[in-house]
């Protein structure tokens, strides 16, 4: 028991760690059980990334590590010490929207708007490596992301628009 | 007009797509305390003991509460207000909430709800309709009309046996609609703060503050003026954020003894014990009709699962009757409806509230008449279509309907007439209508007073802010509130600043549930705007030194109608207004006409209006796996008028979404665990995973159309558009089902191994349906009995009915 608990205490002890989020570096201070997700709202105060489920069946924190889109509940804050982490809070120039959010904006793409933040993050991925997706490479991509309030005709329409306008800036 | 009818990007769009959007869970407050629940592992049992000693005495924790810190129960319905906060003497499902452990972090709350020991003495499970009709005893509640019966309803509006018997044929079937859940993607969360002297202030992810705010000052005991609820905006409502929750009174109870702010976040676990979701509904139904396809009466009968409380399931089931009479003529019509009580999480309002249920049933009948009397089921369906301005014969007033039109758009653009009964063999398509309410007509609780209230305030820098309880929960409230005001004074939406759902600040207005905020909110913003218009417009006639009717207000600016080079801005107006009237406040509220009926019960049905659906789905079904394809569905709303196409093209689609969704996948299934692990009922699914709904790959293409048949009552004629147009998908698809392979499939969701079943039948000569077979003895008392308008009468009770009719 006194070495479980000891253990316990170890386990609560904050760990430190740099890495880089939205092209910032930042020095953070958490307990080592913390996932991305909670180190991001808690400890960073970024709470444009949402708890859907926390258990990696919804899509609601997916956000970018190294480019890559992943599921910042299934993240330990520990593993992302020195990589680079995007979130929704990121896209924006200055108060200039990134086009996914624009067509979003304008396209009726978010309702509630709950789901928004890891639909724009995994759709930003995609334009990225894809920048001229078939609509069904679109609905494929979304696919680990729910939404519940759209019938998600209008975000395929609005990353549909944004890949367009994206193109045409290129 | 400027602003409605008009496409435009909604006025919180900005804010959600930058990640802006504070919801319940991202708020946090210094000094801030976690809270979670220990929650029951039985269905049913009895509380012996429950010792919180070494959970209270753990470093980290402040502090630890059971049922014993709350003595008042609630409930949203004065009628059944049978929950407590934290249970007392008994649990009632799986997830009933038992004690709170406060804490400085979730992690130490976690901890401590381990060290919690309860003793439980298990207790009979009632884990079924049949088996709570079947059971009188042990009761789960000690309240109702008998045994596990919550509540018994029984009308009959004319003689129903008589239109039956001269009928050239009567129909009976029997349908199933299995139960669901909300599942929005934003879970439940709650933080409650000390505030004044002895007040507190809760933020919540609630639809519903201020009926939240009546029952948290009930249960805390303290005057409702010492209590503020802020509706923060919802990650997706849907009617699970309606009922006040367990946890709202724990966290609010824990700031005032604590003095420190207390935040709770339920898991998705939790979010499906505390559900309020979809009843499961049998039900029965015999239609009359002439052998030209009109129908001379019914007979609804119907039996609901509520689970474990109370919610809303008086509302709900009378909503499983009172709109059946809304879409087609129908001279006579009965209902008997049901609720037991179950060991289960309780069921309450979901999007169509109590009315997709009866809806599949009707639309799968008329189906089966349709196909019976050589019609095709879309001429039949116009052939009954209600009729504007007339009442029906539970005497609901009908203004406008769009019906008729709704269903020839939907039949032209689908290509209907070179598609029923003429695809090759696999593939089909189907229709079905519905109407649905735009606003309940009456309060949850009894009261004379307005249904909403919008005050608006303006002042020198020209800015515009409105105030109003209505509650954002993704529907677009705040759109809307915006879109008036901006309409009525010539500015832009983004030029009104809001302040809504928060019963510190905001006139009251009784939240976002039963698609009223539109019409309700929406004519309380109206007649406010009206009002500083008018104000402004004296102003700014006397500087323009014409008559006040003569000003006019478009684009930011207000000038001498037809003479647009004399003008000034709205800016410089607002301050000539307040030079001369001093602060400019204005007020509107709204409350909906009085019921047609007289009779006891009357006053669940009643609407300023009833929008109306059509709705064509195609499918193909493959023979050899039973799966169900949806390639297309078309689908025409009759809105009244739309204030952002949007908004509510995305209303019709969301609303086919989770029509569909419940069709082919969701339930909200139980299974019994083995006898030896303590043959206790519990959720088969509670996570996301496994409780299957549709992503982007399940979704097909949705045609949408919006008829506009502006209705009086409304403002610029608007109608509802968030929960109507689910309504015909459901009966769409089994129709479509019928029309692709010949079988029937009476029960939700319509799954490959139904399909699979009901093909085997038809394989083997047998009739190809698979359904519920038959519906049990239920104890309907003597009913209700009032003569429809064309027989007489003046809406009132015609004969003595029991007392337990209307229970």
């Amino acid at each position: 028991m006194g070495a479980a608990r000891g253990r316990e205490a170890l386990l609560r002890r904050n760990v430190q760690l740099r890495l880089h989020v939205n092209g910032e570096a930042v020095e953070v201070s958490f307990p080592p059980y913390k996932t991305l997700l909670e180190v991001l709202r808690e400890d960073l105060g970024l709470t444009g990334t949402k708890h859907g489920c926390e258990l990696g069946e919804c899509g609601a924190c997916a956000v970018l590590v190294d480019g890559e889109p992943q599921l910042a509940c299934l993240v330990l804050g520990l593993e992302c010490e020195g990589r680079s982490v995007e979130t929704v809070e990121g896209l924006a120039q200055g108060g200039t929207l990134h086009p996914l959010q624009a067509a979003f904006a304008d396209l009726g793409a978010a309702q509630c708007g709950y789901c928004t933040p890891g639909m724009l993050m995994t759709a930003k991925a995609l334009l990225e490596r894809e920048p001229a997706p078939s609509r069904e490479r679109i609905r494929e991509a979304i696919s680990g992301n729910l939404c519940r309030c759209t019938g998600y005709a209008q975000i395929v329409e609005a990353i549909e628009a944004a890949a367009r306008a994206m193109r045409e800036r290129a | 007009m400027n602003v409605i009818g008009k496409p435009r990007r909604r006025v919180d769009a900005r804010s959600k797509v930058t990640g802006r959007t504070r919801f319940a869970d991202d708020l946090a407050l210094p000094r801030m305390a976690h809270c979670r629940l220990l929650r029951s592992p039985h269905p049913h049992a009895e509380i012996l003991a429950v010792d919180v000693s070494r959970a209270a005495a753990l470093s980290g924790v402040y502090l630890v509460l059971t049922g014993e810190a709350f003595p008042v129960s609630f409930g949203i319905m004065p009628v059944s207000q049978d929950e407590y906060p934290l249970a007392r003497g008994k649990v009632r499902y799986v997830g009933d909430p038992v004690a709170a452990v406060v804490a400085r972090d979730e992690q130490t709350c976690a901890e401590a709800l381990a060290e919690i020991e309860v003793k439980y003495r298990p207790l009979a499970t009632i884990a079924s309709p049949a088996e709570a009709l079947a059971t009188p005893e042990p009761r789960i509640h000690d309240y109702g009309p008998q045994g596990n019966i919550h509540r018994l309803q029984a009308y009959e509006f004319g003689d129903v046996e008589e239109a039956l018997a001269r009928a050239d044929h009567v129909f009976e079937d029997v349908f199933f609609y299995e139960g669901n859940t909300h599942l929005a993607i934003e879970q439940h969360a709650a933080l409650a703060a000390p505030e004044g002297e002895g007040g507190v202030v809760l933020y919540s992810s609630t639809q519903n503050p201020h009926y939240l705010h009546r029952q948290l000052a009930r249960v805390l005991q303290l005057p409702a003026s010492k209590v503020r609820v802020v509706a923060m905006p919802n990650g997706g409502g849907f009617g699970g954020k309606c009922d006040p929750a367990n946890h709202e009174m724990v966290v609010a109870k824990a700031a005032l003894a604590l003095g420190r702010p207390v935040k709770i976040c339920l898991n998705r676990e939790e979010v499906f014990y505390l559900h309020r979701g979809r009843h499961p509904v049998l039900m029965r139904l015999r239609t009359g009709v002439t052998k030209d396809g009109r129908l001379t009466g019914v007979h609804l009968q119907t039996l609901l699962d509520g689970g474990a409380y109370g919610s809303h399931g008086p509302a709900s089931t009378f909503y499983t009757g009172v709109l059946t009479p809304t879409t087609y003529e129908l001279p006579r019509f009965k209902f008997e409806a049901c609720r037991v009580f179950t060991n289960k999480p309780p069921c309450g309002p979901k999007r169509g509230h109590g009315t997709p249920q009866p809806r599949f049933g009707q639309e799968v009948q008329l189906d089966k008449i349709a196909e019976k009397l050589g019609l095709d089921p879309a001429e039949l369906r116009l052939r009954i279509a209600v009729k504007p301005d007339s009442l029906t014969a539970n005497w609901l007033r009908i203004g406008s309907t769009g019906l008729a039109e709704c269903i020839r758009q939907v039949v032209e653009r689908s290509g209907w007439k070179e598609k029923f009964r003429k695809l090759p063999e696999g593939r089909g398509v189907g229709l079905a209508c519905s109407a649905y309410m735009c606003g309940a007509g009456l309060p949850i609780y009894w009261n004379k007073l307005p249904h909403s209230g919008v005050q608006l305030l303006a002042d020198r820098s020209g800015q515009v802010t409105a105030f109003c309880g209505a509650t954002e929960v993704g529907q677009g409230s705040d759109d809307v509130l915006a879109a008036i005001v901006a309409e009525v004074l010539g500015i832009a939406p983004d030029d009104v600043r809001l302040v809504t759902g928060d019963t510190g600040l905001t006139p009251v207005d009784l939240g976002s549930y039963s698609s009223r905020v539109t019409v309700m909110m929406g004519n309380a913003a109206l007649r406010a705007a009206e009002q500083l218009k008018a104000r402004i417009a004296a102003a700014a006639a006397e500087e323009l030194g014409v008559a006040p009717h003569r000003v006019a207000f478009a684009n930011g600016r207000v000038s001498v109608a037809g003479e647009p080079s004399k003008a000034m801005a709205f800016r410089e107006a607002v301050e000539l207004a307040e030079a001369r009237f001093g602060t400019l406040a204005a007020t509107g509220s709204y409350t909906p006409p009085k019921p047609a009926g007289k009779y006891k019960g009357a006053g669940v049905g009643p609407s300023p209006a009833y929008s109306y659906s059509a709705c064509v789905v195609e499918v193909e079904v493959d023979r050899a796996s039973g799966w169900i394809s949806v390639p297309k569905i078309w689908i025409a709303h009759d809105i009244g008028r739309v204030v952002n196409p949007v908004l509510a093209r995305g209303q019709v689609v969301g609303s086919v979404y989770m029509g569909l969704a419940e069709a082919l996948m969701e339930e909200q299934a139980f299974r019994r665990l083995p006898p030896k692990l303590s043959d206790a009922l519990v959720h088969r699914i509670p996570s996301i995973l496994e409780y299957k709904s549709p992503t982007s790959l399940d979704m097909p293409e949705v045609e949408t159309i919006l008829v506009e048949e502006p209705d009086p009552n409304c403002p610029f004629g608007a109608k509802e558009v968030g929960q109507g147009p689910l309504l015909p998908v459901p009966p769409a698809l089994a129709n479509a089902i019928y029309d692709a392979v010949g079988v029937r499939i009476d029960e939700l969701p319509i799954t490959p191994d139904k399909v699979l079943r009901a093909l085997e039948l038809k394989a083997q000569g047998k009739n190809p349906r698979i359904g519920p077979e038959a519906f049990p003895a239920v104890p309907y008392p003597k009913p209700v009995f009032v003569p429809p308008p064309w027989e007489g009468g003046d809406g009132g009770e015609a004969k003595r009915h029991d007392a337990a009719a209307v229970v």
